[in-house]
């Protein structure tokens, strides 16, 4: 901890003796400000995804339908048969007929609010809950195509499995976007290091010829790029909170569109930001400076 | 303190010099002579290992320079003490805060506060001290550069044409200063081609002469 202090607030007479490089420093700021502002809207982006992903897996998982034969003679018997059948089954904690309207409205955005389903030949669908532990859908099967002949048990697996491989892929994709920004912020940190220490080969040689050891010039231009990166990272994570608290957030929690964001405890991961921005700083100008210091006597 | 032994040094190819010995013991006076580019500055910075030679040995304080690592190297640079031909101050610094460096980068700031105004008195700087370099004149930039050499107390001085740039008046202050330091047991080695300053400063120490030309080293001669 002590250490931390002392590379915040540094050694006035070390930082004396290395003249301020300004146009570097500010640009140094800037461009870890932007990353970090970057990092915590993909943030944002990969967490909203890996939650929505995990509603739609627990919400499908314990959900199925199954569609009755369309059929004018026989509806209401296999509707009866099937619901006894379905009241019977292991697993099945609940299973409702949807009603006229509920079908209306799911086939709403396809043919309009006008739609007379009464003169269509629209098959009954009945919602089924199940207990993920217990329920067996093909057991199930069975039993319905023995007692409902034409019903289709449909427990999402079809469609399920893609929306989840979709939202591992945007996940994945974020992460891997998170890492180019910290190989981003390793480059410039490199880089402006690199020039500070070349305009300041002068300076380096005096010091040298004076007796200091490589860590001592070292530490002067690693502190300063840790600074910079850190002070510009809480920068740009403090107006990229501020963007994502104030971008709009639907009531559902199932849509990404809606619900870009941070959870309560989510929040807490971003101090991280600056923190790492620090530490990859950190390393990235020590090992630029000493790498400079070896090429001079 | 400081030994060259059979040391040979060229630049592109052209030998400067080779097989050269020379021996600093401890309190020992010494200046170096001979005509621009005979190598004299350049047998200086192998003294203080700012070069390395590929033949012969350089012996620092008993050690071999060829093995020191760089650690080792500053750690010997703060027993020398090293007035370079050009002052090599930082121009952003006060004097003040040029002829402390050595203490600051050897994390000894504190000991300045109490030696530094001493010490610029004693090269008569008292009223310059929060000066740029650029401000000063030549000779009191290298009356501040001698300030910075022996601001370390260090056991070897060396200095590359310390009274180049100052008038007879202010290089014979100069030399008075490093013959104080030579009473004080200090070991000196001055590389010179002002031979005029050679004859006056024998009177007041027990100097050795020796004369750098042809790649040789001698004793210098009757001219002295």
């Amino acid at each position: 901890m002590k250490a931390v202090f002392e590379l915040i607030l540094g050694d006035p007479h070390a930082d004396r003796a290395v003249p301020p490089t300004g146009i570097t420093a500010r640009l140094t700021v800037f461009v870890a400000a932007v990353m970090a502002f970057l990092a915590v809207l993909t943030l944002a982006i990969s967490l909203t995804t890996g939650r929505v992903a995990k509603v739609w897996a627990q919400e499908l998982a314990q959900s199925a339908t199954l569609r009755l034969p369309v059929d004018p003679q026989t509806a209401d018997a296999l509707l009866l048969e099937a619901l006894d059948v379905l009241e019977t089954t292991p697993g099945v904690t609940s299973a409702r007929a949807l009603s006229v309207q509920e079908q209306q409205a799911l086939l709403e955005p396809w043919f309009g609010p006008d739609l007379p389903l009464e003169t269509l030949p629209i098959p009954q669908l009945i919602e089924i809950i199940t207990d993920s532990d217990t329920y067996d859908a093909d057991g199930l099967r069975a039993r319905l195509s023995a007692q409902v002949p034409g019903a289709v048990l449909d427990d999402h697996t079809a469609w399920r499995a893609p929306l989840l491989e979709a939202a591992s892929r945007v996940r994945i994709v974020s992460w891997t976007v998170i890492l180019l920004i910290g190989a981003t912020v390793v480059a410039m940190i490199t880089l402006a290091a690199q020039a500070s220490l070349a305009a300041n080969a002068q300076v380096i040689r005096v010091l040298r010829l004076v007796g200091a050891r490589d860590v001592y010039i070292a530490h002067a231009f690693v502190r300063r790029y840790t600074v910079r990166a850190g002070f510009g990272a809480v920068v740009g994570v403090a107006i990229g909170a501020a963007v994502t608290a104030l971008m709009p957030h639907g009531g559902t929690g199932d849509s990404i569109l809606m619900g870009v964001g941070f959870d309560e405890a989510e929040w807490f991961l971003l101090p991280l930001i600056p923190l790492l921005s620090a530490v990859v700083a950190f390393f990235a100008t020590r090992a630029a400076a000493f790498r400079r210091l070896r090429e001079q006597t | 303190m400081i030994e060259l032994d059979k040391v040979s040094y060229g630049f592109g190819g052209t030998a400067l010099f080779s097989q050269l010995s020379l021996s600093l013991t401890a309190g020992s006076f010494h200046f170096l002579t001979g005509p621009s580019g005979a190598g004299k500055t350049t047998l200086l910075r192998l003294c203080y290992a700012d070069l390395l030679a590929p033949d012969g040995k350089v012996l620092i304080f008993g050690q071999d320079a060829a093995t020191l690592d760089r650690d080792a190297v500053a750690l010997a640079r703060r027993r020398i003490g090293v007035v370079h031909q050009d002052c090599a101050f930082l121009d952003h610094l006060t004097i003040a805060e040029n002829i402390a460096l050595p203490l600051t980068v050897s994390d000894r700031a504190s000991e300045a506060a109490q030696n530094l105004q001493e010490l610029l008195n004693w090269v008569g700087l008292g009223r310059h001290a929060e000066q740029l370099p650029p401000q000063l004149s030549g000779g009191e930039r290298q009356r501040a550069a001698l300030a910075r050499a022996v601001i370390m107390s260090p056991d070897v001085i060396i200095a590359d044409e310390p009274t180049g740039n100052v008038d007879w008046e202010m290089s014979q202050r100069l030399m008075r200063l490093l013959a104080e330091l030579n009473k004080m047991g200090k070991t000196i080695l001055i590389a010179t081609h002002d031979l005029n300053m050679i004859r006056a400063m024998k009177i007041d120490v027990s100097a050795r002469v020796l004369r750098l030309r042809d790649g040789r080293l001698m004793q210098a001669g009757a001219e002295l």
